[in-house]
């Protein structure tokens, strides 16, 4: 800036007229919204805002007009100079946002690109399937009991009233383990169900007794389609004071509701089991057709073949005889039973065709069942 | 037990309409396991006729004899001219009478029949043979002949009793009873609230003394034995129509006509019987135990040599049967076709005690209809009436003359009962009957019932599986219907959920499917030639395994004493159905036996053992550890538009061992090791802290080269096992909460130079005890060799944080720190500080 300029000539300061101020403004603004960029609005703002640029250089006459000229020149200088502040500033924001939004535009990925670097493993559907029905015996208050696969045979068979030579002690197909001298019984099997799990629960605890007993057992089949030799079963067990077949009954409608479906229903049928007495086959209403396949060929059923019914496994009251064997008194406490498969419900439950896809640990049938059931 | 439904109408007065279905519902609702209903000659249309052979003419020039035959049909051809066909069978002559199925006839498997041109003539129509009218194997082959006063014209269909219904059951051991006719009947009638005609009622002459000598030296073996002798058989006699095919339809085959009433009569009253050439017994009958070395020739043609354990029936020279198994060859009835025909027969209908039976028919492999009869129970009242029975049907169809002697020697014994509380089949099925029910039903089953509160029942002879009160609740309860039963929920009391272990063994599943694993559950049966192949040295424990009598396969008989042979099974079979990249876990016992495992006393069963006869049970049986292993192969990580794959390496597996003993609470220790299965130099030893001992509780690494090969997986297989039990033993409990400083933290690097021998695992511990309380946290970040560092070098990189509690620490702290940690370093594994 110059130094104040005493002598004045009005007529020389042609920049601070208002016509002149207004036009300056004009332009700057007029700069500011053509620029196109960052870039051209930097020039803009050298160009009009600033030190030889025609505001800045009016600014700088104001000093040489006469007092009371001086306070209307300076205050038309500086409102022009606001409004061309406040374009800038908006004019700047908005090219920022500008540039922003391009750089993200072309920061953009395909996120539909896969991301299968490490593969999703998976726990067996026989595993998660188990857990499932264990939790709900768990959430009506049931222990989880486990036991030994290889046996005594005091506790396979004898403890649950299969006598030595009873046909039902042949009816279960059973390895026998080899003795130290190979001419004598070894008394020791893989076990045939989970049930000596029950009898080893008994002998643990004080009644009542509420268990529910998961685990692998081995009976002498080949492996094919329907069969394998060594499956998995769930067995419950319950003994108390007064306990009846209708609890047996209510209890395992209870677990098929929770696995199946709200109102499905079971039905019993009289069948044997000598650690049982009465025994019976348990059957569940289809969950699928729920009976409408009945004598309908028109909605047939694959999953109960069109009975209405699907067999789930064996049960009964435990037989007063095992009671006995275990330690509890018989005429005190009575309990149910009820055991079943976990292959063949694993096959109902999920369409599995043949019994050797569980066994034989292909990743593509294992893979799409997860963590859960 | 195939029960024909025309055969069960003659007991009981079912509905006509009834159908087999509707039986078979029935019947499965009262405790039947009645598995189908078989529909016979539901596809059979005629005209099947009888014909009567009136030429034959014998045709030259084919590969096989064929005939040409006229036979008269009567009326059913619709002319009454002899019909023309053309025939293979040579099994009859002219005047024959055979069966003839005419054209528009259709017989079993949807078989039509109508005029063809066959060897150069027409045939109209076929003679038949019983296979081609579904009646099963008659044991002859070649076409039926009949016997000759059959008209021929007659509907052959109905004389051949071509179409009924049977039903198919699964009977199960304490049922015994319904091994018969009279006990499927007895259900029958009890389904359907109608009487029974007991075919077991019979009029039997009382025993005297002069019927055929028999001498029963085991009376707790054999209790009744009844002897009756026929004579005068015909030999020529043969078993009529009705009796064959009712042995067909329950699916015996018809053999001879003495053999098939025996067979008749078991069938229809449960009593096995014998029946003996009489001219060919020598001497008195007896029943007692085989001498040790005995020898006898059964009716399959085996020679056996008896065990002093087996029960015998015997004539003067010695064992003539296994008794209630199977007869001997010596005294077997002759067929009059294989030369002199039996004319008198000693008839034997005994009771053998059950054990007896079973272990002589397991001992010699050895299961006959007999057999399974004794060992689920015979109704010992009804062994007089079987044996009258075939004295009667003898008589009748072989113009047999009944003796007038009757043998019966039976060993002493009462009526069976038990007490039973009125109320206790509602208490056992949760339903009011009340006594009158109760009482009326334990009637319906054969049972006498006296008294109130307390009953009297004495159970009938054919029900030896009726022993305890709750066998008759349950006879209530199923005669009521099952099906009728309530549900109610009881209340057990309030649960602890999971334990602590079985919580764990969840995690571990999570934790390794999280981490890419696939579970696998595979067989744990193994051979000898896995445990080689994992190369295990001659005294490695893990060769002391399980041995199976009776394996599904000689080539594994073994159970398994590690995870890894059936995780390398389920591998190799992935990578070979082309899934390369392959992690795969498996969670569950081994079987690993000391020998020293004692022989499990046999315990009694009507008390509770004590806890140390349980004690010596369980010493019996081998440590049984779940474990956890893994298997790895291929790329862990795959390659992809990101970049480079990595392959899966030992150092996976280890981590899939920490991983695990991470979920047990347990930081495991890791040291170099050489163990079978894995490659010497890149072996991990997995270590956790049990009660303040360093204890094993796996190896991890990659396969030695031999291994893979052995079992041919792909190279570098890299695999992990690790014993969940003990992990648990080393869990540390509770965490308590670290106090978390908000000071800043001060970092420190060290690079230190070590012999290449030095485990990484020394040098950070010697770090870390170095390095005080100060140190918050350390980090290996690089590892590096060069020639820079000279031969067998290398160094390692590490980050020190320190912070303190209580201040912000000083540059020297923090340093006095490192180099503290340094030093310790230093000393104890001779590391140099670089540069």
């Amino acid at each position: 800036m110059s130094a104040p300029n005493k002598s004045y000539d009005p007529v020389e300061v042609e920049a601070l007229k208002p016509q002149e101020i207004e036009r300056m403004r004009d332009e700057a603004l007029a700069a500011f919204a053509a620029a196109a960029d960052l870039e051209a609005l930097r020039e803009a703002k050298a160009a009009h805002m600033g030190d030889r640029s025609p505001l800045a250089l009016a600014n700088r006459e104001i000093g040489a007009l006469p007092p009371q000229a001086k306070a209307e020149a300076g205050k038309r200088v500086g409102m022009a100079r606001g409004a061309v502040n406040k374009a800038l500033a908006a004019r700047q924001t908005e090219l920022e946002a500008e540039r922003d939004a391009r750089v993200l535009v072309e920061e953009a990925v395909d996120v539909t690109l896969p991301h299968d670097r490490v593969p999703a493993g998976a726990r067996h559907p026989l595993t998660t399937l188990c857990e499932r029905i264990e939790d709900v015996f768990v959430a009506m208050g049931y222990e989880v009991a486990e036991g030994p696969e290889v046996e005594a045979e005091w506790f396979n068979f004898d403890a649950l009233n299969f006598e030595p030579d009873h046909p039902a002690r042949a009816m279960q197909d059973t390895f026998f383990v080899e003795g130290k001298d190979k001419k004598q019984e070894s008394g020791v099997v893989l076990r045939t169900h989970t049930s000596p799990v029950q009898v080893r629960s008994m002998l643990d605890r004080e009644p009542p007794v509420y268990v529910v007993c998961p685990g692998r057992v081995y009976r002498t089949d080949e492996l094919d389609a329907t069969h394998t030799p060594v499956f998995h079963q769930v067995e419950l067990l319950a003994i108390d004071e007064g306990l009846t077949m209708a609890d047996l009954k209510g209890t395992i409608e209870h677990m098929v509701r929770s696995l199946f479906g709200e109102g499905l229903t079971t039905r019993l049928r009289p069948n044997y089991f000598p650690f049982t007495e009465p025994s019976a086959e348990l059957d569940m209403e289809c969950y699928v057709c729920r009976g409408e396949s009945v004598g309908n060929p028109e909605k047939a059923c694959r999953t109960c073949s069109s009975e209405g019914w699907i067999e789930l496994g064996g049960c009964g009251m435990v037989n007063p005889r095992v009671l006995v064997a275990a330690g509890i008194d018989p005429e005190k406490y009575s309990g149910f039973a009820f055991g079943f498969g976990i292959e063949r419900m694993l096959m109902f439950r999920h369409n599995v065709e043949d019994m050797r896809d569980m066994v034989e640990g292909d990743v593509r049938f294992t893979r799409p069942f997860g963590m859960e059931i | 037990m195939r029960a024909p439904l025309s055969w069960l109408r003659e007991y009981v007065d079912l509905p006509a309409g009834e159908t087999g279905r509707d039986v078979q519902a029935k019947l499965i609702a009262a405790g039947l396991e009645v598995e189908r209903v078989e529909q016979l000659g539901a596809d059979i249309k005629g005209p099947l006729v009888v014909g009567k052979v009136l030429t034959i003419e014998e045709l030259e020039g084919f590969r096989k004899p064929i005939r040409f035959c006229t036979v008269d049909v009567g009326d059913a051809n619709g002319t009454g001219e002899p019909q023309e066909i053309v025939c293979g069978a040579r099994n009859f002559s002219v005047g024959d009478k055979v069966v003839v199925v005419l054209p528009g006839a259709e017989l079993p498997g949807g078989f039509a029949i109508a005029a063809r041109k066959t060897y150069g003539r027409v045939s109209h129509g076929m003679i038949c043979s019983g296979e081609e009218l579904g009646m099963g194997d008659d044991g002859k082959g070649g076409i039926i002949v009949l016997s000759p006063e059959h008209e021929a014209g007659t509907d052959a269909i109905e004389l051949l009793q071509l179409v009924d219904e049977v039903l198919d059951i699964a009977v199960t051991p304490d049922r015994g009873y319904c091994l018969s006719m009279r006990g499927i009947a007895r259900e029958a009638a009890t389904a359907y609230g109608l009487p029974l005609r007991d075919p077991a009622l019979l009029d039997v002459p009382a025993p005297n003394g002069y019927g055929y000598p028999v001498q029963v030296a085991d009376p707790t073996g054999c209790d009744r034995f009844t002897a009756r002798t026929v004579t005068g058989l015909d030999p020529e006699a043969r078993s009529p129509i009705w009796l064959q095919r009712r042995l067909q339809k329950a699916g015996m085959r018809p053999v001879s006509l003495a053999v098939d009433i025996t067979n008749y009569v078991m069938l229809e009253l449960g009593q096995p019987l014998h029946a003996y050439d009489r001219s060919r017994v020598d001497g008195t009958l007896g029943v007692r135990r085989a001498l040790p070395g005995e020898k006898l020739t059964t009716l399959d043609g085996t020679k056996r040599v008896l065990d002093a354990e087996d029960l015998v029936i015997t004539d003067n020279r010695g064992p003539i049967g296994l008794a209630g198994v199977m007869g001997g060859a010596d005294t077997e009835i002759a067929d009059h076709e294989a030369g002199q025909g039996t004319t008198e027969v000693v008839i034997e209908a005994a009771h053998f005690d059950p054990v007896v039976v079973a272990r002589a028919a397991r001992r010699h492999k050895l299961s006959s209809e007999a057999s399974k009869r004794f060992e689920r129970g015979v109704d010992p009242q009804a062994a007089s009436a079987a044996a009258q029975r075939t004295v009667d049907l003898l008589v009748l169809l072989a113009g047999g003359t009944a003796e007038a002697g009757v043998t019966e020697v039976v060993a002493p014994s009462g009526p069976r009962t038990i007490t039973l509380s009125a109320d206790r089949p509602d208490r056992v099925a949760g339903v009011e009957y009340g006594r009158e029910t109760v009482v009326r039903r334990l009637q319906e089953v054969g049972c006498d019932v006296y008294g109130q509160d307390e009953l009297i029942v004495t159970v009938p002879s054919w029900r030896p599986d009726l022993t305890d009160p709750n066998d008759l609740a349950e006879e209530v309860i199923r005669l009521e219907g099952y099906e009728n039963l309530p549900s109610t929920l009881p209340q057990p009391p309030a649960g602890r959920g999971l334990t602590p272990r079985q919580r764990l063994h969840r995690r571990v599943g999570r934790a390794l499917a999280g981490a890419g694993y696939v579970e696998a559950l595979n067989y744990p049966f193994i051979g000898e030639w896995a445990l080689d192949h994992l190369g295990l040295e001659a005294d490695d424990p893990r060769r002391t395994a399980v041995r199976l009598v009776n394996p599904l396969s000689d080539a594994e008989p073994l159970l398994r004493t590690t995870l890894l042979p059936g995780l390398f099974a389920a591998l190799r079979r992935n990578d070979s159905r082309g899934e390369h990249d392959l992690a795969l876990f498996e969670t569950g016992l081994v079987f690993r036996p000391t020998g020293d495992e004692l022989a499990p006393v046999r315990l009694p069963v009507d008390r509770r053992p004590t806890d140390e006869e349980i004690a010596a049970l369980d010493a019996a049986l081998p440590r049984q550890p779940r474990r956890a292993a893994v298997v790895l192969a291929g790329a862990r990580e795959r390659a992809g538009w990101w970049g480079q794959g990595r392959p899966s390496t030992w150092a996976d597996a280890v981590e899939a061992g920490r991983a695990v003993a991470r979920e047990a609470g347990v930081e495991l220790i890791v040291r170099q090791d050489q163990q079978a299965p894995f490659h010497p130099g890149r072996c991990a030893a997995l270590l956790a802290v049990v009660d303040g001992e360093e204890v094993l509780v796996g190896n991890a690494g990659e396969l030695h080269p031999r291994v893979t090969k052995a079992f041919g997986l792909p190279e570098r297989t890299c695999a992990m096992e690790i014993e969940l039990d003990r992990l648990e033993q080393a869990g540390t409990g509770p965490v308590t909460a670290p106090h978390v400083s908000a000071f800043p933290v001060a970092t420190q690097d060290v690079a230190l130079v070590v012999d290449a021998s030095v485990a990484a695992a020394d040098v950070e511990a010697a770090l870390r005890s170095g390095a005080g309380e100060l140190l918050e946290s350390l980090r290996l970040f690089d590892v590096f060799t060069g020639p820079q560092l000279g031969e067998g070098k290398k160094s390692l990189a590490y980050a020190l944080r320190f912070r303190a509690d209580d201040r912000t620490l000083t540059a020297e702290e923090a340093s006095a720190a490192r180099d503290a940690a340094v030093r310790a370093a230093v000393e104890s594994t001779g590391a140099v500080l670089r540069g």
